[in-house]
């Protein structure tokens, strides 16, 4: 029985990392650059799926299925998904804030499209199954297997995590932050604000990419279901949570809400009968959905706020209050332009 | 084939375009992309879909059909109501989440995000009351006419270009030429400045959303008339719509609706060389190349 209920938390908690690395993604596109991303499902999607065909057997249902290592499939997914969020972002970073904002949206939409449609490539409305999954010689003892996959997944998010707070506290983070709080100083003082939005848009969109490829080797299948709006409203709901800005509070958001997530809908199968459970599944939405417009009205900085200041040379000053950035408006005037 | 496929992707484009003229007139006064539009058209249509159905409960002669046309007096009746209801919703997510993101002068991006986060607890909360099962206004099937040239359309579908032609028509006269089209345009040009001579900013802004919200619910309607009443068939027109408003330009009513026309005629194109399946990619090709090309639009200002 115990067994059991530690290999139900492990799944539980692999879940959860494999959004927290999605979550991680969003934080340096929308946490440390201010760039709104609507299409998170579709950059996951692309990495899941490039992973996939990379390393599952050759198959003749499919284009693809090159067999190689799992690492390269991971590589190869975070990569792909890193190029349309490069191609991306230099279409719409040097026009209004927005039209990112409404190209990302398009991607996800696209990125579905070619899912469903793309028969040859990605296997259309069925998708590609029998993906490698790690440890797959361990899979008939559960506990072991799960508790190694979860192993796996917390080096991922570690390794992810300590790459990223280098970054934030680096000469590199530091531009990103002063290009979202002040443009025209930043630009004033020589940084070209384009380029280094774009660089930070393309990393974002890439540990997205591995996100899903990690994520599709542990659930061993990828399907154009898997990547609906719902997984981009999510991720937006773990960040915001846990504190946009904030790497640690990135990783907590995505473990909380996945937990009030998973909380909810069993509270639904066992509330409500079966024919009535698509139509009360809707409800966990609106839940979400009014959990993350309250978090923007009430507490806009989230449950562990960014921190201040990042430099180890300078004291330890209080976090950024709930009074959010009063420069940020100006901000975002000067980039219309 | 052809001219029957530019039949329907002039009715499909002006249904795009209703919804466009909405996402513009909010996009150049509230200053941001609102993805809850597609919401409002989706609840306009359901709205309209209960008030109707109740009007026909109460009495039968409601729902004789009028004329030639499939529906009976409930509709129209029902689509008054629901106009009105569906501004009335809009007014109410202004005043709950909007308006106090405006107030603690909040970024441009925090309330598209907040607009993202109230379009999914719209369509959610539809899908909850109304189950996600297809509704129709009425099951009364209508024969198409021929009008010449190979070209075959319905009574309703003529009705709707027309009342779409006709709705243009006014909100451009509302525009151009009445006091309060022109306190709009100041409000869109500089706000601050528009306070200041006197223009009450704040009855603007709610005038911009039961303009934006009514012409959602008519082209819910007419959506929900022509085809069929989904819990997502806002959500799916969201992409025609942006990508309809930034190829006509932010803030100008003909391109929106001039650009809806050839956002619905490509994808009635594409439907007929490419294939059904890939109707949906259309607009963001349009969205991509606008923005590569001309990213201020057809009638855009510089953007």
């Amino acid at each position: 029985m115990s067994g059991e209920l530690v290999g139900y938390g492990a799944f539980f908690l692999t879940m959860a990392l494999t959004y927290a690395i999605m979550c991680l993604g969003l934080n340096v596109q929308w946490g440390q650059t201010g760039l709104f991303n609507v299409g998170v499902a579709g950059f996951v999607a692309i990495g899941a799926y490039v992973s996939a065909i990379l390393t599952t057997p050759d198959s003749s249902g499919h284009f693809g299925g090159f067999d190689l290592p799992i690492v390269i499939g991971w590589l190869g997914g975070a990569l792909a998904a890193a190029l349309v969020s490069f191609l991306i972002g230099a279409l719409t970073i040097r026009l209004r804030a927005d039209y990112l904002a409404i190209a990302t949206f398009g991607v996800a939409v696209v990125v579905q499209l070619c899912a469903l449609n793309l028969q040859s490539i990605t296997g259309g409305p069925f998708g590609i199954g029998f993906i490698p999954r790690p440890f797959a010689g361990l899979a008939g003892e559960p506990l072991a297997f799960s508790l190694l996959n979860l192993g796996v997944l917390a080096l991922v998010v570690l390794a992810v995590y300590l790459t990223l707070e280098r970054l934030v506290r680096s000469p590199w983070g530091r531009v990103l932050r002063a290009i979202r709080e002040d443009e025209a100083a930043a630009l004033a003082l020589g940084k070209n604000a384009v380029r280094f939005r774009l660089q930070a848009f393309a990393i974002g969109g890439g540990i997205m990419g591995l996100a899903g490829a990690v994520h599709a080797h542990f659930i061993g299948f990828v399907a154009p279901d898997n990547y609906v709006p719902i997984l981009t409203f999510q991720v937006w709901a773990m960040l915001i949570v846990g504190g946009s800005g904030n790497n640690r509070g990135a990783i907590l958001g995505a473990v909380l809400v996945w937990g009030l997530w998973t909380a909810s809908a069993a509270a639904i199968s066992v509330l409500f009968p079966p024919e009535q459970q698509a139509r009360a599944a809707a409800l966990q939405i609106v839940m979400i959905g009014l959990a993350l417009c309250a978090v923007l009205l009430l507490r806009p900085r989230g449950l562990l706020g960014e921190v201040r200041v990042v430099s180890r040379h300078v004291g330890n000053l209080p976090a950024i209050g709930a009074r959010d950035f009063p420069n940020k408006e100006i901000a975002s005037h000067a980039r219309e332009p | 084939m052809i001219a029957q496929a530019l039949m329907d992707g002039m009715i499909a484009g002006a249904m795009i375009g209703l919804g466009a003229i909405g996402i513009t007139l909010t996009y150049s006064i509230l200053r941001f992309a609102n993805f809850a539009h597609g919401e409002l058209i989706t609840w306009g249509a359901y709205l309209a879909l209960a008030i109707s159905g109740g009007l026909g409960y109460l009495s039968s002669t409601l729902t004789a059909p009028i004329g030639p046309f499939s529906f009976g007096w409930s509709l129209p009746l029902a689509g008054v109501l629901a106009v009105l209801l569906t501004g009335a919703l809009a007014l109410l997510a202004d005043a709950l989440l909007f308006g106090r993101l405006r107030a603690r002068r909040g970024t441009v991006i925090i309330m598209v995000m907040a607009s993202f986060g109230a379009a999914l607890t719209l369509r959610s909360l539809l899908e909850f009351i109304f189950t996600s099962k297809p509704a129709y206004y009425t099951k009364a099937l209508q024969i198409a006419q021929p009008l010449g040239g190979g070209i075959r359309a319905t009574p309703d579908q003529m009705l709707t270009l027309g009342l779409s032609a006709v709705l243009v028509l006014a909100i451009h006269l509302l525009l151009t030429r009445t006091a309060i089209g022109r306190a709009m345009r100041a409000v869109s040009e500089n706000q601050q400045l528009a306070g200041i001579v006197g223009i009450d900013v704040r009855a603007i802004i709610r005038v911009v959303w039961l303009l934006g919200a009514g012409l959602a619910c008519v082209a819910g309607i007419m959506a929900g008339l022509l085809v069929q009443i989904r819990p997502h068939m806002g959500h799916d027109l969201l992409l025609p719509l942006f990508a309809a408003a930034i190829l006509g330009g932010i803030g100008s009513v003909p391109g929106a609706m001039l650009a809806g026309l050839i956002v619905g005629l490509s994808e009635a194109i594409a439907v007929q060389v490419i294939g059904a399946e890939w109707r949906a990619a259309v607009a963001f090709v349009i969205l991509v190349a606008v923005l590569l090309v001309h990213p201020q639009g057809l009638f855009g200002r510089r953007a």
